[in-house]
């Protein structure tokens, strides 16, 4: 499945970050870099009593869902990230996409680790096998694929952000469930860390996008809009029939499904367009939010004079800026 | 300040038009998130510039700060430095009646982080949260809630 020649580029001079064309490079560079983590450092064995608590259906839920992700960031890590390098218009932006490929297969062990912590042999292998025959898992990976492997520089791009930034979060969902309900936490940890780097991942993609985008013909400018909206849409019509697969049994289906409004909205941004799905549907479950991020749901929104409105000065370490007062 | 009234009437419109007049200053940086939510808002703005080098610009009216955040671990660095110049002025911090967040909840606790750093090291509040260069639901919420803001607040321009 791997087995497509990589181009590789034709002339290589020495990398200078102290002459950068694009000032994005370096500061993604850092983000990225300061980010770095890797899964020893997440004390997932502290969920071997939570996973036992656990239904067996609920247990094979989580199995698949972790493998359908671990299958993305293995495309990504193996050929998507990789898929880019050839097309990256500075030296510096090569050095990112490496470092996104590498951290890709980062995630891509991590869930391994979360299996063995979790589960047997056998039922890893079991999964596994199970993803392998997945019909809607199999279609996502081969609609990908079949992008990364053309040769269209922004349409790789468009379908790399898509990944990033949609195509995981009918995953990300479950444990995010999980840590709301105060399961599994120290997965929802790591699984935070991810979260995280993508949405940096998805950010930088789309911003070369939207650089490269600039520079082309309004007819071009068109076509690449309309293709990007009907890839959307190809994914979302699969990722809505896997979502079904996956949820129905345990009744989640309808609020992943607008997980997946909301993220498909981001992913939109991260390609400069403006969002398509409406607050009607994106109104993830307030619990979901508050598991990916605490500070989303209260006080976000002085205006509507609701919630815990109007909180001055939460204890916020402001040291390190420079401030002179 | 006093909790909002219900809803705006029209009554003062004409009266007021002069004076009710929302302000924001923000900073965006090249991926111009910030600033297409900006624009998108109608609002009267004034956009910090790029380079930290660059003069800052003095504000003498009141106005809302639009800031995204750098999302970095343990929140180090994530007041965009344009916007830590701009406020050590002290005339702009006088001026500065609340402040307004771009970010991403994909960076979890630190979603919009420097706005929040900001609101508490100036105790001003956080109006509004916005995710990159936000919804058409974000933009109607943010024009509407500034116009009642000011008039709430009276921050008429000197």
């Amino acid at each position: 499945m791997m087995s497509e020649k990589v181009t590789l580029v034709d002339h290589v001079e020495a990398i200078n970050w102290n002459r950068l064309q694009d000032e994005k490079d370096l500061e993604v560079w850092d983000r990225l870099t300061s980010n770095f983590w890797l899964p020893e450092k997440v004390p997932l064995s502290n969920d071997v009593p939570s996973w036992k608590t656990l239904t067996d259906e609920e247990k094979q839920l989580t199995m698949r869902v972790f493998t359908g992700l671990t299958l993305l960031d293995t495309i990504q890590g193996t050929v998507g990230a990789v898929s880019l390098l050839p097309d990256a218009v500075t030296a510096h932006e090569e050095a990112v996409y490496t470092n996104i490929a590498f951290m890709e297969s980062v995630h891509a062990k991590s869930y391994s680790s979360i299996f063995s912590t979790l589960s047997s042999t056998r039922e890893i292998d079991e999964v596994f096998r199970w993803a392998a025959e997945n019909p809607h898992l199999q279609k996502k990976a081969k609609i990908v694929m079949s992008y990364y492997q053309g040769d269209d520089p922004l349409k790789k791009k468009v379908a790399s952000t898509l990944l990033e930034s949609f195509l995981f979060y009918s995953g990300f969902y479950l444990p995010m469930y999980w840590a709301s309900r105060a399961k599994l936490t120290n997965t929802a940890d790591l699984i935070r860390l991810i979260i995280r780097d993508e949405a940096v991942h998805g950010y930088y993609i789309g911003y070369k996008f939207q650089r490269g985008l600039e520079k082309e013909s309004p007819e071009r400018q068109q076509e690449l809009k309309d293709y990007t909206f009907d890839l959307l849409y190809e994914l979302y019509e699969n990722e809505v029939q896997y979502t079904h697969s996956l949820y129905d049994s345990v009744g989640l289906s309808e609020d992943v499904k607008k997980f997946l409004h909301y993220n498909a909205n981001k992913a939109l941004m991260n390609l400069g367009y403006e969002a398509m799905f409406p607050a009607s549907v994106t109104n993830v479950s307030p619990a979901i939010l508050s598991a990916l991020s605490p500070n989303a749901d209260e006080n976000h929104d002085f205006f509507s004079g609701s919630g815990s409105s109007y909180v001055i000065g939460k204890a916020v370490n402001t040291e390190d800026e420079d401030w002179d007062f | 300040m006093e909790k909002f009234a219900e809803e705006t009437t029209g009554d003062f419109a004409d009266l007021e038009h002069l004076t009710i007049n929302p302000l924001i200053v923000y900073f965006s940086s090249i991926s111009e998130n910030t600033h297409k939510f900006v624009v998108k808002t109608g609002v009267r703005s004034v956009r910090l510039p790029l380079k930290t080098s660059d003069e800052s610009p003095e504000v003498n009216e009141p106005f809302v700060l639009c800031v995204p955040s750098y999302g970095r671990p343990g929140g180090s660095g994530s007041i965009p430095p344009q916007a830590v110049k701009f406020l050590n002025n002290p005339v702009n911090r006088e001026h500065l009646a609340g402040v307004i967040g771009a970010g991403n909840t994909n960076f979890g606790e630190l979603y919009c982080v420097a706005a929040d750093k900001v609101a508490a090291k100036c105790h001003v509040p956080v109006l509004y949260k916005f995710e990159l260069m936000g919804t058409a639901e974000d933009v109607s919420k943010v024009r509407d809630g500034l116009e009642e803001f000011w008039k709430q607040n009276s921050l008429h321009r000197i």
